[in-house]
């Protein structure tokens, strides 16, 4: 063999190392997050779930248990509804106040922003709800989802400003300044110049909106009288026995129902919106 | 600072809004006679139940029941009723704060269920108020309260004042695996008369591996299920309860007795740690019971009846009728229990209760007897057999159930109810925590003066007895 | 805090009216449904209040006694110990490192791989944390585990021979998605033919990282920081898997909020505490904000 060929031969057997250590490195990080997965894998399909990890007799009597249940399937409807609409509430005014504050120099703006931040991790639990529920009953909004949805919202719009603040910061300005020139309005530049490039950010948003108010129990729980009006969150804790031991059955049939549309909503904002741009604008 | 300025603007208008809501809670609208001729009335029940979930047997029994029968009722007597019910059935805290909040803004059902422990604090944040003064003194007449044992009547009344009608109620026992018993040479018919005799027990499984001989719950991660199936048992035995003439049990003696039984109990490997630290050891302490694994478990009815049931129970045992065997859980000493008894127990259960600002109480009130009356009873029980407050129903529906026939003639009479105070659900942490601690190695008397200092700290020193 | 705040201008024509316009939707839900509760709780940290009781009906002003008894608490300095090494453990390294590291090398994997991969990382994130407790009870149990039984090790409790590595290790498993998420939009934001002359010029992977892609991201590296610290510093998750034990073994900031304070229905006590976290959280805030501010000459 010349020196060329073993040189080459080096180079293939080296690259062909690098492949394997890569994807194994993959694989150990796939079943990092697989393994404790098991459970939720076996136990709907099992008959006599426990609390163990173990192959199952195979049956869906667990879903036929779940589809008598009253109010697990309209749950998840109601899921749908409440966490679409925060979803959606949070993405628009979210983006408006985040162009607004990323673009006219507001006094006051970064401080304000931390402060919401910071005062949205210590606004949970039942302390919060007190005069949440005061106000809410107040506005006559006491069993109402649409209620529901806006009080997640203003939950989750500082951390959803906060993010897109900086997608709308390292947006060029060039762009809008062409369009200005052009005649465009404000709110045309920011629907057609500023948010296609920003769509990273909004679908990342808007993923994580949905999975926070998906997740909800104690807003809904508190606010709702209706059990026709329950979201999934709330329904999920009601799978007990008077003594708070867990059914198994139920819950393990419920979990798996309850992480298909949010796996599936990511899915398609993925496919669609995107998490990357291949951008038509060259930079 | 424009934006902050506007914020706080908004702000300070929901606060203004909701200082509406909630202005004085309590002392409501007082005329007791109020809508007592209206022709079209509509009520609401609320409970901690749901069809398909938690309590699922009630929930259904509202539905299929109660509502049907009421609304007959109201009929035949020309009036158009409404009655709808409101689920939840969830963990008991939340449920209670979702209660409390509603009481709180004067709204919520007319007819509310309540744990019997909550009473006293509601009673004393004005959420509730006793029945004579929201439907009037005939609710006394009832001839329902002659078959209420006056026991189970206090667990729904505050001061001496009926604020509800209980539901039902329960005791605990001592359950024993009779197959480890004749594999230990213990008898079958196992009736220990002291702790010295548990301890025995103990001691002779504790030869057989792989086995945890004593399950008496301890520690935190169980909450209030070590008090009620832990503490408060073994404290009874020793003579007192834990709310006594206005004080709550300090370091006292008989603390420290109910102490060095758990450091008995965990020093000689007769307890397994494990069950006790980790976060579902309750569940995992079933299971192990369920796999003939324990030989002994401290624990309510509820367990015979909803966890070992061969027929639907959530660690179900297919051998429960023969192989597990329950008695009385025995005083310290014969003759040392509170009221001098040889044998000890404690009880919970629940109620339900009339909205203050309900806009019927008449009819409330009626709904709430209908609901307790001897032929609801037996349809919410549908054939199962359960302790209900009644003792004509009891007597009918336990005679095919040894077990709770026995907790209701044997257990009730001599068992014991928590006090309804407020603050008790810190003073229960503080006695969990000296029971943590016991499992994690300290000694009675460092643990009883920990759990001294930490109860002064919840109650104040002035409301403690005990050195 | 943004990139480049030093040169925002108005490129759009906004305006000081419409710019307000646009934030007051926000505002107005932020201020009743965030700023006022918040105000409330401030309050409360100041009174005896709770939810049922006497105290219910008749709060009394108790000043800084609750602050007093917190910080007297020597399991408040314990927890807050717990919560410093949780918040560092699982989410400035765990959470971060491994969402960042997820997002880079799936780049360049095939789709499917892709998919699958995101997929797994979501569904920790998104199963409520009801399920999860399940989950990782199943995974660590000391007689039939699965872990246990993968690595024989039968008999070993992990969350009650190692409460707080347990733990991390699970927050890392949980929340890596978000950091996932947002480095993926972060880094399709990187120009492509900046990274293709990078190549093109010889500079290995981790040059290019460091030159090319880093000044993209950066901003974005201590948003994602910050905000997985504060959500993570404010968890509850951990008492699912151990109760905050073995005897406050793990007993972070929140679970010792519940022990202590909630479960009893202190409303006052626990709001006074979670101003205590507040302080706190704002702390490290300042703290982020110096680093990017720094960063930034």
């Amino acid at each position: 063999m010349s020196v060329k060929d073993s040189l080459a031969a080096d180079h293939i057997v080296a690259v062909m190392v690098r492949r394997v250590l890569f994807y194994t490195l993959l694989t150990l990080v796939a079943a990092f997050f697989a393994l404790p997965l098991l459970w939720l894998v076996f136990t709907p399909f099992d008959s006599t779930p426990g609390l163990a990890v173990k192959l199952p007799d195979f049956t869906l009597d667990n879903f036929r248990l779940l589809r008598g249940n009253p109010y697990a399937m309209s749950s998840l409807k109601n899921s749908v509804l409440i966490s679409g609409g925060t979803m959606v509430m949070v993405v628009v005014f979210g983006a408006l106040a985040a162009y607004a504050l990323s673009r006219v120099r507001i006094p006051g703006r970064d401080a304000l922003l931390y402060s919401l931040l910071l005062l949205s991790s210590i606004v949970t639990g039942t302390a919060a709800m007190v005069p949440i529920f005061l106000l809410m009953f107040q506005l006559n909004l006491i069993d109402s989802r649409t209620g529901v949805s806006l009080v997640l919202t203003g939950g989750l719009l500082p951390a959803a400003i906060f993010i897109l603040k900086d997608f709308m910061d390292s947006t060029p300005r060039s762009y809008e300044e062409s369009a200005r020139v052009f005649g465009a309005s404000p709110l045309q530049v920011l629907r057609h110049v500023v948010l296609p490039i920003a769509r990273p950010g909004l679908a990342t948003v808007a993923v994580w909106a949905m999975v926070n108010a998906w997740g909800d129990f104690l807003i809904a729980f508190i606010l709702l009288r209706d059990p026709e009006k329950s979201p999934a969150g709330v329904v999920m804790y009601t799978f007990y026995n008077e003594g708070g031991q867990a059914n198994l059955h139920l819950i393990s049939a419920f979990s798996l129902l309850y992480a298909i549309p949010v796996v599936a909503m990511y899915l398609f904002v993925s496919r669609r919106y995107g998490f990357r741009f291949y951008g038509g604008i060259k930079s | 600072m424009r934006l902050a300025k506007l914020t706080v603007v908004v702000s300070v208008t929901a606060l203004s809004l909701s200082a509406g809501a909630c202005s004085s809670s309590g002392g409501s609208s007082s005329d007791a006679s109020r809508g007592a001729d209206a022709k079209t009335i509509s009520l609401s029940i609320a409970s901690n139940a749901i069809a398909g979930g938690k309590n699922d047997q009630e929930a259904k029994w509202m539905a299929d029941y109660v509502i049907p029968t009421f609304t007959k009722a109201m009929k035949a007597k020309g009036v158009t009723a409404t009655v709808k019910f409101q689920p939840s059935g969830v963990d008991d805290e939340k449920y209670k704060a979702k209660v409390s909040l509603d009481l709180k803004t004067r709204s919520g059902a007319d007819v509310v269920a309540l744990d019997g422990i909550w009473v006293g604090e509601f009673a004393q944040a004005g959420y509730i108020q006793p029945l004579d003064k929201v439907v009037g003194a005939s609710t006394a007449q009832w001839d329902g309260w002659s078959q209420i044992p006056k026991p189970v009547q206090a667990n729904t009344s505050f001061e001496g004042k009926a604020y509800g009608i209980p539901t039902g109620t329960d005791g605990r026992v001592l359950y024993y695996n009779k197959k480890l018993f004749a594999k230990a040479g213990l008898p079958a018919d196992w009736a220990p008369k002291s702790w010295a005799d548990i301890l025995a027990a103990g001691t002779a499984l504790k030869k057989l591996p792989g086995i945890d001989p004593l399950q008496i719950n301890a520690g935190t991660a169980m909450g209030e299920a070590t008090t009620m199936q832990g503490v408060l048992p073994l404290l009874a035995g020793t003579g007192t309860e834990i709310y006594k003439d206005g004080k709550w049990q300090g370091n006292t003696q008989q603390v420290r007795d109910v102490l060095s039984f758990y450091r008995d109990i965990y020093s000689a490997g007769l307890g397994n740690p494990a069950f006790q630290q980790a976060a579902k050891g309750r569940d995992e302490s079933f299971a192990a019971f369920a796999a003939g694994k324990v030989g002994v478990l401290l624990e309510g009815d509820y367990f015979w009846r909803s966890v070992i049931n061969p027929k639907g129970g959530d660690a179900p045992m297919a051998s429960r009728d023969t192989d597990v065997g329950y008695t009385l859980i025995p005083s310290q000493k014969p003759g040392s229990g509170i009221r001098g008894q040889d044998f000890v127990s404690m009880s919970g259960g629940s109620g339900y209760f009339l909205n203050p600002n309900t806009k019927f109480p008449a009819q409330a009130w009626e709904l709430l007897t209908l609901m307790s009356s001897p032929d609801a009873l037996k349809a919410l029980l549908n054939g199962a057999a359960r302790i209900t407050d009644r003792t004509d129903v009891n007597k009918e529906v336990l005679a095919g159930d040894p077990m709770l026939s026995l907790v209701s003639e044997k257990v009730l009479p001599l068992t014991a109810y928590r006090p309804g105070e407020a603050v008790y659900p810190q003073v229960s942490a503080a006695l969990q925590q000296a029971t943590a601690d016991i499992v994690s190695g300290k000694s009675a008397a460092d643990a009883g003066a920990a759990y001294q200092k930490a109860l002064e700290k919840a109650v104040g020193a002035d409301k403690v007895s005990g050195s | 805090m943004a990139a480049r705040s030093a040169d925002v201008t108005d490129a759009a024509g906004l305006g000081r009216v419409r710019a307000t316009a646009f934030v007051v939707p926000a505002l107005l839900l932020v201020g009743a449904f965030l700023v006022f509760p918040a105000l409330w709780t401030l309050y409360l940290g100041v009174t005896d209040y709770r939810l049922t009781g006497l105290a219910a009906a008749n709060p009394q002003f108790v000043g800084l006694q609750n602050y007093v008894t917190a910080i007297g608490d020597s399991q408040f300095r314990n927890a807050l110990w717990l919560t410093i090494l949780f918040v560092l453990g699982s989410a400035i390294i765990g959470q971060s490192f491994m969402g960042f590291g997820i997002a880079w090398t799936v780049r360049s994997v095939p789709r499917l791989v892709r998919g699958v991969i995101e997929t797994l990382v979501l569904l920790a994130w998104i199963l409520p944390s009801s399920v999860v407790a399940f989950l990782w009870i199943a995974y660590l149990g000391r007689g039939d585990g699965t872990l246990n039984t993968l690595l024989q090790t039968q008999g070993t409790d992990w969350l009650l021979a190692h409460p707080m590595q347990s733990i991390i290790v699970f927050n890392t498993w949980r929340g890596t998605a978000f950091s996932m998420l947002l480095f993926s939009a972060a880094l399709n934001a990187v120009p492509p033919s900046q990274l293709e002359t990078a190549r093109l010029a010889g500079a290995s992977t981790l040059q290019q990282f460091r030159d090319v892609v880093f000044p993209h991201i950066r901003g974005h590296v201590l948003t994602n920081t910050l905000l997985i610290s504060l959500w993570t510093f404010n968890d509850f998750s951990p008492y699912l898997l151990t109760a905050g034990g073995p005897n406050h073994a793990s007993e972070t900031l929140p679970v010792y909020i519940y022990n202590s304070a909630l479960y009893g229905g202190q409303l006052g006590y626990g709001s006074a505490i979670s101003l205590i976290m507040l302080v706190i959280n704002l702390v490290i805030a300042l703290f982020y904000l110096r680093l990017l501010k720094e960063r930034r000459t």
